[in-house]
């Protein structure tokens, strides 16, 4: 099939039929900061801070497919100053303490508002009460953390297809529970699946943790989206 | 009394029977419990978490006992204007608990819900399925008296409401108002000219007629109805579903409640009208379970029209065209309104919308092309098909053909429902209504427009002020700022959960709200306030997100003066944070007096 | 002409950000000549002695006396900067944040295992300040200015901070400043 033409930020840039915005840019080395996408999995844009701008119409580049010759606004001040709004609104949402947190320095979420410069946020904390679900013999469910993304619940299931996370309740009380029963006989592998696809910390594999010094995490010295902005991404 | 077990056993192994399972077992047991839990996700293989997950999205659902009997009060603002506070604090005194809470006997539970389609008739209730309306302290009193003694709701039923709500299958409370009757939706309609007239016709001359009638879609986007039938029609498909939205929660709206109680045959023949221009053989009624009361009689009119060959196979006389009808109940979300929601419920999972596109008509119910149309549109549609589009186009403006269906409530002296033209003024609208001192009309729900006395010779039609149907009335002493906050939490508890900016952002903006309301408001909270509108509005993922910022937004707008009272001008800064507040608790757990020197001061 | 004037406080916080100023190596050296110490733990003076340019906060509000310290900074200094997480937005002190104030004291004064249990009661002494509802970041409670995150700060981030602000230019925060840890 042909492919599309459309443009970033006036930067003419090409793209396959049917690929959505975020991956479309990124094989064109521009980065569209995402929190819940992660390739493979079927976006469901749910962190809403790949928001762009196309004809004066906001859309989530992580679900938009390309459409021929569209014109996406990308670092406008004032969509880079929403996406940062969402950010901060993912923190004082939850309850995210960094510096106890295992996940800090690798953790997405933490990155974003580096990349954003979130100093403090112009929210005021929620704090809400969330649970902590270590039931399971090889991870632990820190609600705390949770920001929603749904990666979970898309990527983990048991061996009979059925879902192992899911969203219960809605509204400001939806949260991710963990199944008992499934998550009773996890693999190892399945664990380590599932603690890596979640961006922050909320899924934990027991017994870990604090690996990596401080100074060598995957944040500490360089932004996140710079492997796409090299044009090293994937 | 291995009830769960007989219960889940007689529904097909298919996901999406869940919802189907789910009611049943809530109907019987009163609740899911974690037994009923564990049986439907072996028998339909799902995980457990699934399957409480989709328990715990709807509000009439539950994991833990509801009592025997169950009073769902309504906590629409209409409801608290005509005295909803007394008559909550019966139901509490009588039942011996707090709302949200089961009677220490277990046998009554209190519930607020939201808005269940009564608002002319408020404050009202729903106990076990029953509609009570105009609720009294004392009646509320007798309500628990009476469950507690044995007389089950329906028993308790005294007198019936106008119209087909007296039919034997609906001995309703309720009451139709049917205070202006127009010619499209209440003219003279033949039973089966409009099925057996499209017929006579090619599906595509049926969608012409309507796409000439410039019909829009009633439900509160305004979409080219006939467009919408041929997108859905040109998709190549096996198979295509035409899907009546019935779910009717925007505050303030209860005109589909009368259509389904008064013209349930012109609706459903709406139905096989749109189910013959795109080509379904199979309708869908997604009928809100508030309405569950009128669904026997609904079936039964299914009934009588497979009998007259006006549903069924080969309709009409029309050899090869078969069409027939079923019907879905929610269980209490009013995002399910929300078509793509609804679609997503309709098969049994949790009522969160989809992503676009692809979009219903591409990819609707079971990935399926589908038209999702109001109960209104329907109904209207059928009449259009029957009478032709000039007759339908001359009613109405230019932009706006036709006529609409308004649910008025509030500060009136005739609440009830009107058929108007579009183009009509509020002023006028008002002076129908008996509403010469209002001070203020929501246009359109909480996602619509508060409009102000300046705006009263604003029209009622898409270009200007559009509504679904409700216009909510305030009279000179209602205090706004109740009105935006009742509102908020709507938005608040009614938002899906799925996306960030409506999930927390509505949360943050009523904080704000709240802030100012208070009087520690500075200029730059009502910046703020206009800043967070605007980013929620902007980045929300559906059409709940992308308005609820509206009952902030527009009375800003129309009512600055409110606002600018409230704040405490030429300050910079105004903290929410109060001392004495903040010690309160601490004081009292270690038995302290707060000293003088505590007290908040700046 | 006189020098800058820093007052600086720990609140409900651990003295981790005030020993991560101290961290700043010979760099402290070049500090004293710059500027001037006011009220601050650090050189003891324990009341406003005159007007400070700028204020340094360590650790939220958790309680009355907390707030009333942060409040008389405010109304002393000229800019007020709020030192590390706990300033922020409450940092470990805050992870009872969600926890009514009422059960945190009854597990930590009457149910715990460790009390004595000749003595269980929640302290009452009435020079003792009171305990608030929750952790308040400072900005909830007085206007902030500026925000140094980091549990601690990093001494840099506050070398950088603290000689732009008495130097009046622009903070420059570069990526490897900003840290929640
Ligand atoms: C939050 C939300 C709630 C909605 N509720 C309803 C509803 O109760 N009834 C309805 O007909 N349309 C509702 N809609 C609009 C539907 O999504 C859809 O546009 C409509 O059913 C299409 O029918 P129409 O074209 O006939 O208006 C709602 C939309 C949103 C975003
Ligand atoms: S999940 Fe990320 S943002 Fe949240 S506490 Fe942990 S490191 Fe911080
Ligand atoms: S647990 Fe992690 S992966 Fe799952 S929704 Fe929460 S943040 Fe996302
Ligand atoms: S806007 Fe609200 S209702 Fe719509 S998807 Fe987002 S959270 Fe759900």
């Amino acid at each position: 099939m042909n492919d599309v033409r459309f443009m970033i930020d006036g930067k003419e840039c090409l793209g396959k039929p049917g690929q959505t915005i975020v991956e479309a840019a990124k094989a064109n080395g521009v980065y569209i900061p995402v929190l819940c996408h992660f390739e493979g999995l079927k976006p469901v844009g749910s962190c809403r801070i790949c928001t762009v701008r196309v004809g004066g119409r906001f859309m989530a580049a992580c679900t938009q497919p390309l459409i021929e010759g569209m014109a996406v606004e990308n670092t406008a001040p004032d969509l880079e100053d929403m996406r940062k709004s969402l950010i901060e609104m993912l923190f004082v949402e939850g309850n995210h303490l960094c510096p106890s947190c295992e996940k800090s320095g690798n953790c997405e979420l933490q990155a974003l508002a580096y990349r954003y410069q979130v100093l403090a946020p112009r929210f005021p904390y929620l704090w809400p009460r969330r649970d902590i679900d270590a039931s399971a013999p090889l991870l632990m469910l820190d609600g705390n953390r949770c920001i929603q993304c749904l990666r979970c619940v898309r990527a983990c299931r048991a061996k009979d297809g059925r879902k192992v996370f899911a969203a219960v309740d809605r509204s400001r009380r939806v949260k991710i529970e963990v199944d008992k029963k499934l998550a009773a006989h996890l693999s190892e592998d399945q664990a380590r699946r599932a603690m890596d696809i979640c961006p922050v910390g909320a899924i934990l594999r027991k017994e870990t943790g604090f690996a990596v010094p401080i100074g060598r995490r995957k944040y500490d010295a360089v932004p996140i989206g710079s492997d796409v902005e090299k044009g090293t991404g994937r | 009394m291995a009830q769960e077990k007989d219960i889940v056993l007689r529904y097909p192994k298919d996901p999406s029977a869940l919802l189907d399972v789910v009611r049943d077992v809530q109907n019987r047991l009163g609740h899911v419990s974690e037994e009923a839990v564990s049986r439907i996700a072996a028998h339909l293989k799902l995980s457990e978490a699934e399957v409480r997950g989709a328990v715990t999205f709807y509000h009439f659902f539950s994991l833990t006992p509801r009592g025997a009997s169950t009073v769902y009060l309504n906590d629409s603002i209409t409801s608290r204007m005509k005295g909803r506070t007394a008559v909550a604090r019966a139901f509490e005194e009588e039942a011996g608990c707090r709302f949200g809470e089961v009677s220490p006997d277990g046998k009554v539970g209190l519930f607020p819900t939201s808005c269940i389609g009564m608002n002319d008739q408020e404050p009202s209730a729903i106990v076990d399925g029953v509609v009570f309306i105009k609720l009294s302290p004392d009646r509320a009193r007798a309500i628990v008296r009476g469950l507690r003694a044995g007389t089950p709701a329906s028993g308790q039923v005294t007198e019936f409401g106008d119209g087909a709500n007296q039919s034997t299958l609906v001995r309703a409370m309720v009451s139709n108002n049917i205070r202006k009757r127009g010619p499209v939706l209440f003219g003279p309609h033949e039973p089966g000219a409009a099925v057996r007239k499209a017929v006579s016709m090619t599906p595509e001359q049926v969608i012409d007629e309507v796409k000439k009638a410039g019909l829009l879609g009633r439900g509160g986007a305004g979409f080219p109805t006939g467009l919408k039938w041929e997108f859905c029609r040109r998709e190549k498909a096996p198979e295509r579903y035409v899907v009546c939205n019935a779910d009717e929660g925007e505050p303030g709206t209860f005109k589909d409640r009368v259509v389904l109680t008064e013209l349930p045959g012109l609706l459903f023949e709406g139905m096989a009208v749109a189910g013959y221009a795109v080509g379904a053989q199979t309708g869908i009624l997604y009928l809100r379970s508030e309405y569950a009361y009128l669904r026997a009689r609904l079936e039964a009119v299914l009934a009588g029209l497979r009998k007259e060959g006006i549903l069924g196979k080969n309709i009409a006389g029309s050899p090869g065209f078969h069409f027939d009808i079923v019907i879905k109940s929610g269980a209490g979300a009013y995002i399910c309104g929300e078509e793509s929601a609804l679609l997503e419920s309709a098969e049994g999972k949790r009522g969160e919308p989809r992503d676009r596109p692809p979009f219903p008509v591409q990819a609707g119910y079971l990935d399926r092309p589908t038209t999702v149309n109001n109960v209104e549109t329907l109904a209207t549609a059928a009449r259009i098909v029957v009478e032709g589009a000039a007759w339908f186009k001359a009613m109405g403006t230019p932009k706006s053909a036709g006529t609409k269906l308004l649910s008025v409530s509030g500060d009136c002296a005739r609440p009830g429902v009107y058929e108007v033209e579009y183009g009509l003024s509020i002023a006028e609208l008002l002076d129908m209504a008996g509403a010469p001192e209002a001070k203020a009309v929501q246009v359109g729900g909480p996602s619509g427009t508060c409009v102000s006395k300046a705006g009263y010779q604003r029209k009622i039609c898409f270009s200007d002020l559009p509504t679904g149907g409700s216009v909510i009335v305030f009279g000179p002493d209602r205090d706004i700022f109740e009105v935006v906050e009742n509102f908020m939490e709507f938005f608040i508890e009614e938002s899906c959960g799925w996306c960030t900016p409506c999930r927390a952002g509505n949360v943050l903006l009523k904080k704000k709200f709240e802030k100012v309301a208070q009087g520690k408001g500075t200029e730059g909270d009502l910046r703020d306030l206009e800043a967070w509108g605007k980013l929620v509005k902007a980045t929300s993922r559906c059409g709940l997100g992308q308005t609820s910022p509206n009952p902030i937004l527009t009375t800003m707008q129309n009512f600055p003066e409110l606002y600018e009272a409230r704040i405490q001008k030429g300050r910079d800064f105004v903290p929410e944070f109060d001392l004495a507040a903040a010690i309160q608790e601490g004081c009292a757990a270690a038995n302290r007096q707060p000293a003088c020197k505590e007290a908040d001061h700046e | 002409m006189s020098k800058p004037v820093i007052a600086t406080a720990s609140l409900a916080g651990c003295f981790g950000c005030h020993m991560s100023l101290l961290d700043i190596d010979e760099r402290i050296l070049g500090l004293i000549d710059l500027v001037e110490f006011n009220k601050s733990p650090i050189d003891d003076i324990k009341t406003f002695t005159k007007p400070v340019d700028v204020g340094l906060i360590e650790g939220g509000c958790c309680n009355s006396e907390n707030v009333e310290v942060l409040r008389s900074f405010r109304k002393n200094c000229k800019v007020l900067v709020s030192v590390g997480e706990c300033a922020i937005m409450g940092g470990l002190p805050a992870m009872r944040n969600g926890i009514p104030i009422r059960e945190c004291l009854e597990e930590a004064y009457l149910n715990s295992p460790s009390v004595d249990p000749e003595d269980r009661t929640i302290p009452n002494d009435e020079d003792l300040p009171i305990i608030l509802d929750k952790v308040y970041p400072c900005h909830e409670v007085v206007k902030i200015d500026h925000f140094l995150p980091g549990c601690p700060p990093s001494a840099d981030l506050i070398w950088e901070a603290v000689t732009a602000l008495v130097e009046g230019r622009p903070l420059q925060l570069t990526y490897d400043l900003i840290k929640f840890d």
